[in-house]
């Protein structure tokens, strides 16, 4: 936790964490934050501008906008951190015992991941889901599958390098077992690696999965998720463009908010920030950035 | 209390399915008394490191058989507690996450002993190795070479092992530090009775500390000598070696 602190210090990060807070939040608690259902059909407020009942306006059939956004987080956001979740973790398991016990249990995973990450990604998201059936399970299944291969490789090169350091060898040789080394020494000092590597995944996660919602292929109408709103407001993309500013720019922002908080974790997990005077260090942090913001006024 | 027969040691060079092998020991017989204080002393390359990671049990040895006390030191219950090692690189010997109280207690609880008796052993530690406990909250990356050294030291010590390991263990430190080192290291001996192996390329450190020293050359013996017969050794390449030092 002491390690957290340190994000603190930096206001970018501290707004997209809040950015993210509040949107994980909007998803959880849905149907208290949404003002309306979001599956409600009003065909007499097709394509209705902003109003005060519809604060970003209806959609083609009506419904409202802000609802649908907010709806749309629980898949757009919360599962794909999920599909995130799991396939790290394999990834991690694989990554990690490849990396630590190497020689022939590292050339035969790496073999595996070779092969897996061989086929290219999309076709084959496209042909599990045509074997598994459109819909969103499958293109969350079809996602772990894909992926975990890609972490386990760099997670694999992040722990080598731990396992070569000199207090891995002292456990080794005072008689610490295999299992309690990797728990104490190399997954507390590769997590930083790994939450750096899987944050800044987590964009790219969110917009893959957009679009394959946006070409039809993840969730089903009338669920709501923002590539297929995105993809039911191209019909108008030219009458009517605002209705593909609501979605669009959710993602831009909650994507932009998710790599910039990557961005500060790397910085705020470094070890070396880690000091037994902790908060002395802080109190002079603070008043210099006082002083600067001093000078720049 | 350790003796290793004959043992050899290769690497296979080349990718999965090369066949081509370096050999980097060969044929290495010797014998390490309770207590007694052995340098192995060669170039960088000749195979001296390798063999400090069989001495530890980390690796297994081709052929041949290193034991510790009639056992083989590769079996790790044998070895708990009985076996400690200080290495080169100061930066990477303690985890970047322990303070220097997590990392000293580390060994000490691989022999289950209470929490308090752990806490007043490593203000013990500590203060045997010349720091006071102030230290204890520390991070490795607050330290300096010196400091962290000894603290690899007090946690070497600390499960009272019968012998440890020093793999170059002073040749990253400076000069006056390394002479403080070196006295440390020699009155821990005469208080514990520790046998110490001391890996290193600096023979005049060796002869400082040394009760015997091993010249080891391209992974093969050249010579086990005492320190007191240094002067008169048999072996050429020692005889150049020796004359380096002089000129």
């Amino acid at each position: 936790m002491k390690r957290l602190q340190n994000v603190w210090k930096d206001k970018v990060a501290v707004l997209s964490l809040s950015i993210i807070t509040v949107t994980t939040m909007a998803g959880i608690f849905a149907p208290f934050v949404a003002p309306h259902d979001p599956a409600e059909v009003h065909m007499e407020l097709r394509f209705a501008s902003a109003s005060w009942e519809y604060l970003l306006g209806n959609d083609h059939l009506g419904r409202c906008v802000l609802s649908r956004l907010i709806y749309a987080i629980r898949p757009s956001m919360l599962w794909v951190f999920v599909a995130l979740l799991l396939s790290v973790f394999i990834g991690s398991i694989v990554g990690v015992l490849a990396g630590y016990f190497r020689g022939k249990t590292d050339a035969f995973l790496m073999r595996v991941c070779d092969v897996v990450l061989s086929f290219p990604g999309y076709v084959m998201i496209l042909a599990i889901i045509g074997i598994l059936g459109v819909g969103f399970e499958n293109l969350i299944i079809a996602f772990v599958l894909m992926k975990w291969a890609w972490f386990a490789r760099i997670i694999r090169t992040s722990v080598m390098q731990y396992t070569e350091s000199d207090y891995v060898k002292f456990a080794k040789a005072i008689g610490s077992s295999n299992m309690a080394i990797m728990i104490r020494h190399i997954v507390p000092v590769a997590l930083p690696d790994i939450a750096v590597i899987s944050s800044s995944s987590f964009g790219s996660m969110i917009l893959q999965i957009s679009g394959f919602s946006f070409l039809g292929l993840g969730i089903q109408a009338p669920e709501a998720e923002w590539g297929m709103m995105l993809n039911e407001a191209r019909d108008v993309m030219f009458s009517r463009p605002e209705f593909m500013l609501a979605p669009g720019l959710t993602i831009v922002i909650v994507v932009s908010a998710i790599n910039y908080l990557s961005d500060a974790l790397q910085v705020a997990l470094d070890p070396k920030l880690m000091t037994s005077t902790y908060k002395q260090q802080g109190l002079e942090a603070a008043s210099t950035v006082k002083l600067e913001g001093k000078g720049v006024a | 209390m350790l003796s290793v027969e004959c043992v050899e040691k290769s690497y296979g060079r080349g990718g999965l399915f090369s066949r081509e092998r370096e050999h980097v020991l060969k044929n290495i017989s010797f014998e390490c008394k309770s207590g007694e204080c052995l340098g192995i002393i060669g170039e960088s390359g000749s195979g001296k490191s390798t063999l400090g990671r069989l001495l530890l049990g980390i690796e297994k040895p081709d052929r041949g058989a290193i034991l510790f006390e009639g056992k083989k030191v590769e079996d790790r219950k044998g070895r708990t507690g009985n076996i400690s090692a200080v290495f080169q690189d100061y930066t990477s010997s303690i985890n970047p996450l322990y303070t220097v109280e997590d990392a000293i207690r580390e060994p000490l609880q691989m022999k289950r002993k209470g929490r308090e008796d752990v806490r007043s052993e490593i203000d013990h530690l500590l203060s045997q190795v010349g720091l006071d406990s102030s230290y204890r909250k520390k991070y490795p990356h607050e330290l300096s070479g010196g400091e962290a050294q000894r603290v690899c030291i007090a946690r070497a010590i600390s499960t009272e092992p019968r012998f440890i390991l020093f793999d170059e263990a002073i040749s990253s430190l400076d000069g006056s530090v390394q002479m403080q080192v070196l006295e440390l290291l020699k009155d821990l001996r005469k208080r514990y009775k520790i046998g110490y192996i001391f890996i290193t390329h600096d023979i005049q450190a060796a002869a400082y500390i040394c009760d015997r020293v091993m010249i080891i050359r391209n992974g093969e013996i050249e010579e086990i000598v005492k320190v007191e017969q240094l002067k008169d050794v048999q072996s050429a390449y020692t005889k150049k070696l020796l004359q380096m030092i002089i000129a």
